[in-house]
This record gives structure tokens, sequence and C-alpha cells, in this order.
């Protein structure tokens, strides 16, 4: 069953229930996505949560999540169809005597010979899906082309077929790492939605919601220690998956109340190059 | 005003400051428009800048230009009639509170913010900021600028200065020092150094929010003095890749700093897939012969040579004098943060006097730590500490001219600003014999070389080019080029 939302908070409220804390722009953004019928193009620091919004969103709506996962080298036949080409060759085959020429050409090329592939599937679905193209910035510029069609008319053109239009226009979300700048041609097609780091009250709400039986001070530290170690001037900050981590290990380690001491012991959960611990290390234990 | 002239107005706003927005983002933004109502500024905002702000460093200034065009909209955000102000309700708040709590209020009928000296409003301030209490960190800062600010309509005077007048009444500079002095003494706290850490960044971030109020208050009355338009013109700030590195505000350094990391990612993958995917090589004989086999020996398909381009091996020679040592510091750390592009990279940095200083960067992975060694460490001064590019040249010539081989690229960073002394421009010359490349980047306006004492063309007329870096963007543009 798909439900349309109503009104911003339901987006936000809706996702709570889910254990997504979503915030105001990000909840107004999948508002707006569902009400104007355009893609999301989500873009932030990794780790943050871009690929669970999607998941949520589904989950909300009570569609299905079809995931396209973008590498180098992606293309046509991997990311919207391809030709069954193998039971074709046995369509030729198997009644030789039969048929006309035309009748064979005909029938190879129906829907029983295709091969949808995720972008396809997406528009020919009969029930409400939700569209996940993940790390779209690993595709090269050529390839995004390919997405064009897609998601500014829901469309999808297959020569010995005909134009695939979309039964119902499925929400699609993109997601990017920002290792290279997307086309003009894509960002216009899309809302565009920065997903941060976020804030002391969300992350430490986030952390109460993810990481079952924390006590209320713990999470409260932990957030605060964590907005303390992104203002440094780290080669890579602590994302919002390594604050769970971390909360995570502390609970394991039956710690109530960290001090400096526990802090350096498990930064290593929190950060992954050797300097940027070290830097932490010494930030967390002077006072300047 | 009509919405629909507000939303206009808007847009040309956000594209004089240089954000990129379509036609097709403007109908979306108007779509949006229609089904979030304006009233819900905050969504409203959110609207609007998902449909028209595609690059997350534009949100700043697609922030300021929002606070400006919409920040007389919505009912709670009128100042008409100050004296009928939230601020009043939450003081009164306080105020029971304050009565019921330690019966010093001074009368319920004493009417508003209005009423208390200086001292009682910065001490009110510094409750509100050690309690985090947002709603009076908002009221006050409104009441602050109404009674400090003095500001007065039509009188031409930038927004800053206001915001200073206001902070200064507040003493908002001893405020951190005050908020930590008064944390220590609450008997809950604990006082370990980890948690007087944290409590100081919590400070630090309460008082930077404040000073956003302000700001935002006294944005809000000079729109309604002066008018959007003219005040959005006021306030327009360069994109962040928009800077010019010479007169960047410590502030535009901390944005141009951040989106550096960045950028270098961007450019390494850029690079590394260009290298990979770019034009084919010459035409492998024997492999193309080999496959001629399966053919018949009819060499249908020919076989070519992987691409294998050179990393270029690179010397950087920086001016570090003040003029342009921002400029010098930057080129150098975008240069190390994508050093895995080149096969070699070895730096030197004069102002009068030369020194290397690639083993600052070899010795540690921080590029900032590194910077600042060369700061502070390097022998750049010979005899007065004025750039001397002449001697500079001269000297490294003499010691480190011998390891510039066919395979170097040199690049050049300065203003070429010589102080009238010799120029040495053989030098340049004699690089050039050697090198692969000569490049010189020089982070001035195009029209101010070769004016007073820059003698570019001098040494540029040696080099296989002088490009103009005044910011990120052009910086990054040469890069890409160089590799």
């Amino acid at each position: 069953m798909t439900s349309t939302f109503s009104s911003v908070a339901q987006v936000r409220d809706g996702l709570k229930t889910l254990n997504y804390l979503a915030d105001d722009g990000i909840a107004g953004v999948v508002y707006l996505a569902q009400r104007l019928g355009k893609p999301v193009l989500i873009e932030g620091p990794a780790g943050t949560g871009k690929t669970q919004l999607a998941k949520s969103v589904a989950e909300l709506v009570g569609a299905r999540l079809i995931r396209l996962q973008c590498y180098e080298g992606l293309d046509e036949s991997k990311a919207l169809y391809e030709w069954n080409y193998k039971k074709q060759l046995l369509r030729i085959q198997s009644d030789k005597k039969s048929d006309t020429w035309s009748d064979v050409h005909d029938d190879i090329f129906s829907d029983e010979f295709l091969l949808t592939r995720p972008l396809l599937e997406a528009i020919s679905a009969p029930d409400p899906v939700v569209l996940l193209i993940d790390e779209v910035d690993r595709v090269e510029v050529e390839t995004e082309a390919l997405l064009l069609e897609v998601l500014s008319e829901y469309q999808v053109s297959i020569p010995e077929l005909g134009t695939i239009t979309a039964k119902q226009i499925p929400m699609v979300f993109l997601t990017s790492n920002n290792t290279r700048e997307l086309s003009e041609a894509l960002k216009r097609r899309c809302l565009y939605l920065h997903v941060d780091y976020p804030d002391l009250e969300r992350e430490k709400e986030i952390v109460l919601a993810r990481v079952p039986d924390i006590s209320k001070n713990l999470a409260d530290q932990i957030a605060r220690i964590v907005r303390s170690i992104r203002q440094l001037d780290l080669k890579k900050a602590p994302s919002v998956s390594e604050t769970l981590d971390w909360a995570r290990t502390l609970i394991l380690l039956g710690v109530e109340h960290i001090d400096a001491q526990q802090a350096k012991e498990t930064l290593h959960v929190l950060l992954k190059y050797q300097t940027d611990i070290a830097k932490a290390a010494k930030e967390l234990s002077v006072v300047e | 005003m009509p919405a629909i002239d507000l939303m206009s107005g808007f847009v040309a706003e956000l594209r004089r400051a240089g954000l990129p927005v379509s036609l097709t983002e403007n109908l979306d933004a108007m779509e949006a428009v229609k089904v979030i109502p304006i009233e819900d500024r905050d969504a409203f905002k959110y609207a609007l800048g998902a449909t028209l702000v595609k690059n997350s460093s534009h949100w700043r200034v697609f922030e300021t230009i929002f606070e400006v065009y919409f920040s007389l909209r919505g009912s709670q955000y009128n100042i008409v009639d100050p004296s009928d102000d939230q601020a009043d309700e939450f003081w009164r708040d306080e105020q029971d509170q304050a009565q019921q709590g330690q019966g010093e209020g001074r009368g319920a009928g004493g009417g508003g913010l209005e009423a208390l000296t200086p001292e009682e409003l910065a001490n009110m301030l510094m409750r509100a900021l050690m309690a985090g209490d947002q709603a009076m960190m908002r009221a006050l800062a409104r009441q602050s600028v109404a009674r400090f600010a003095g500001m007065e309509p039509g009188r031409p005077v930038g927004g800053t200065y206001y915001l200073y007048r206001t902070l200064r009444n507040l003493d908002l500079d001893n405020m951190l020092a005050k908020l930590l002095e008064a944390g220590k003494h609450t008997p809950q706290r604990d006082t370990s150094n980890l948690e007087q850490r944290l409590a100081k960044d919590e400070y630090e971030s309460r008082i930077e929010q404040f000073k956003k109020e302000v700001e935002a208050e006294i944005r809000r009355r000079l729109v309604a003095d002066r008018g959007a338009e003219a005040m959005a013109k006021t306030l327009r700030k360069p994109l962040p890749e928009d800077v010019e590195f010479m007169h960047a505000s410590r502030e535009e350094m901390q944005s141009l700093k951040k989106a550096l990391f960045p950028l270098t990612r961007k450019l390494a993958a850029r690079l590394t897939r260009k290298r990979r995917h770019g034009r084919k090589g010459a035409l492998d004989f024997r492999n193309t012969v080999r496959h001629s086999l399966s053919y018949g020996g009819v060499p249908a398909e020919p076989k070519f040579k992987y691409p294998r381009p050179a990393k270029p091996e690179l010397m950087v020679i920086a001016d570090i004098s003040g003029s342009v040592a921002a400029f010098a510091r930057f080129t150098l750390m975008l240069v190390y943060a994508m050093q895995s592009q080149f096969s070699k990279v070895r730096s030197f940095v004069f102002i009068d006097g030369i020194d290397e200083v690639t083993k600052y960067f070899k010795a540690t992975e921080d590029i900032q730590e590194a910077i600042h060694k060369v700061n502070t460490e390097a022998d750049v001064v010979w005899v007065d500490g004025h750039s001397d590019y002449g001697h500079a040249l001269e000297v490294f010539w003499e010691r480190y001219g011998k390891d510039i081989n066919p395979k170097t690229t040199v690049l050049l960073l300065g203003d070429a600003r010589n102080n009238y002394h010799a120029s040495q421009s053989w030098v340049v010359k004699e690089i050039r014999k050697h090198a692969r490349h000569v490049y010189w980047l020089n982070p001035e306006p195009r029209s101010y070389w070769n004016t007073g004492d820059s003698i570019v063309g001098e040494y540029g007329g040696h080099t296989d080019g002088v490009y103009e870096c005044r910011n990120l963007r052009q910086l990054e543009g040469f890069v890409e080029k160089l590799v």
C-alpha cells in the first residue's frame, strides 16, 4: 500500500517511527519529491545515511526498493535492459519450418526475451517502487546520459519495442559521494539535497534510537565528543555510522561515562588515520 | 509585494551572486512553492534550496540572500511593533521563574527587556548561554540590537558596523572566559580536562549562534529600512571558488580551505580517469600480427599500445612574502594534496633568500603542519625581507639548477613585484632550456601586471606561459592542464 504525504511534518514523523531521524531539510525535500514527482540527488560525506534515507522512505511508503549500484564501466545492458540472446537463439532453432521470417522477427523481440535491469524494472513495475541509484558519481560522464531519459520522462526507449512509459511514477533517489562534479543536465533534473553531519541534538537522538540500551548521559557525551572531534582539521571526520560503531563499542566495554583515557583507547573506532587519531587524542586531553 | 515579483527578484539576485540558476530550475522552484506554504519558513527555505542550489558550497550564499528577501515574511518575524514582540513573552516567563525561584523579580508590571540596565542584560545573556536557552537567546539578540546598535533609518552604514557596536556593548569577547569560569563552579559538573574541553566547544557554539541571531536581526532591520534589493547588493559575497587569494578575509580563508580538499579529490579522480581512458597509443605491431592469425593472417583487428603517459616531476618555486603568502600556501597545499599525480615533487620558497622545503612535507603526513613549518622555519630572508626575485632565482640556479632535467616541470609562483632589484631573468631562460615546461602563476589581476615594480612580463617571456591565478577556480583549471 502506498501513502501520499500530506505535510512535511508527516514525513518527518513517519521516518522517525522507522528510526530514521530526518531534519527539516531532509523531510522537506522528500515531501517535495513526492509532490512534484521529481528525483532527489543526495550528496554528502560518506556515512551520513544517504542510502539509508532511500531505504527508509521505501519502507515508509510501503514500496519495493530497487537498487542500482553504480560503478565504473556500468553500461546500458547492466542498467537498462538486455536481450536474452540465448533464449532468442533457442526460439529460432526450435521450429524452423513453420515460421516465416517476419513471425520470428516479431516474436524474438518481444517482452518474453527482454531481460529487465534495474532502471527498466523500476519503470515497468506494476507495484509501487522506490528506485535507488547508488553512488552515481562513480559512472563516467557519458554513462550519466543513460539516466536522463528515465529521470525526466520516466520512460525507456527500446528501438525494437518502442517506448515503455512508467505505469506509476516511482520515487527516485540518487546518491553521490561527490568524488566528481555531476553534469549540469543531471543536476537540473533533480531536487538537490545536501546531507551533512547532523547537529548535536540530532546526533544524540540518532545514537539513542539506533543503539539499544544506551543511557541518555552517555549518548549526550558521545555526541559532544564527536562534535569536538569534527571541528578539528582531520583527514576524515568521523561519520554518523562511525559514531554508532563507537557507541556500540562503549556499550560492549561496559562504559557508563567516558573519561579521557577511555576515549583515547577507543578512538580507532571513530577515526581511521593514524595522524587523525594522534591529533584527536592530543586535543581531547588538553584544554587550551 | 506579490509573491511572484519577490521570487523573480530573488532568483535574479541569486544569478547576480554567481549561482547558475537555469530556467527549468526556476520553474521547479515555482512549482515547489505552490505545495509548500510560505508561512513554514524553514520548509520554504529548503524547498527553494533543493530546486535552485545544486552545489553545497553555494548554500551559504543562498542562505544570506534568502534571509534578505524573505526575512520579513511570516507573522512571527514582524518587527513593526517591538513592544508587542515575542521577546516580551519570553521575558515574562523568565521573570516569573525568577520571581518564583529567587524572589528577585523587578515587578511584573515593570515592562519587558527595555527596562534592564546593560549589565543586567549581559547577565541574562550569560544565563541564557549557560542554559542553552534558544528562545531567550533570540529575544536577547533582538533587544540588544534595538538597544545598542543605534540604527537610524537611511543612515548609510554597513551591517558590520552595527554588529560591532552591539557585540561590544555586550562584552561578548570575554563571555567565553566568563562562562568557563562559571562552569567550573557548578557543583554537579565534573572538572576533568575532557569535560572542560567539551564545555568550551559547547559554549563557543552557543556564542556563535547568538552572534548569528544578532546578525540576522540587524539584517532584518536593514532590509525593512532599505529594501531587499539594495540590501542584497551590499551583502553580496563571492562564491568560495571566486574568492581572491590576495584579499580573502579570515573567514573566507577557512571556507577556501574547506573547499580545497574535496577539490583535490575530484581533480585526482578526474585525472586518473583521464589517464586510463585517454586516447589510444601508437599501433602495437607485434600484438596486431598475433591477432591477425585468427583472421587467416589479415590484420583485421589493429591493436594499440596501452598509453602510459609519464607523470611529470614537479618543482614549485614560491614567493612567500606577505602580499602573496596566502596564494603560495594554497598552491603548495593543492600540489601536495595531489602529489600522487606527480612522480616527484620538490618545493622551494623565497622572499629574498631561497630555501628548499621538501623535507617538511616528507616528514609529516599532515599538510597543514608542514605549511606551518614552512612559514616559521624556512630560511628565506637574506638581507631585508623584501621580495628579491633576482637574488632568489640566482641562488636557486646555483644550488639546484643541476637537478632540472627534461622531465621536470617548473612552477614559479608570485606577483613578480621585485622592489626594483635586478631581475636576473636569464635564470628563467636557462631553466626553460633544461626543463620540460616552465609556468608562471600570478595571483594578481592581469590588468595590474607590469605596473609599478611588477616585472612579470620580463620573466614571462622566458616561460611557456604566465597564468592569472586569482581564485580557486583558476587554480583548478591550471592544475588540470598541468597534469
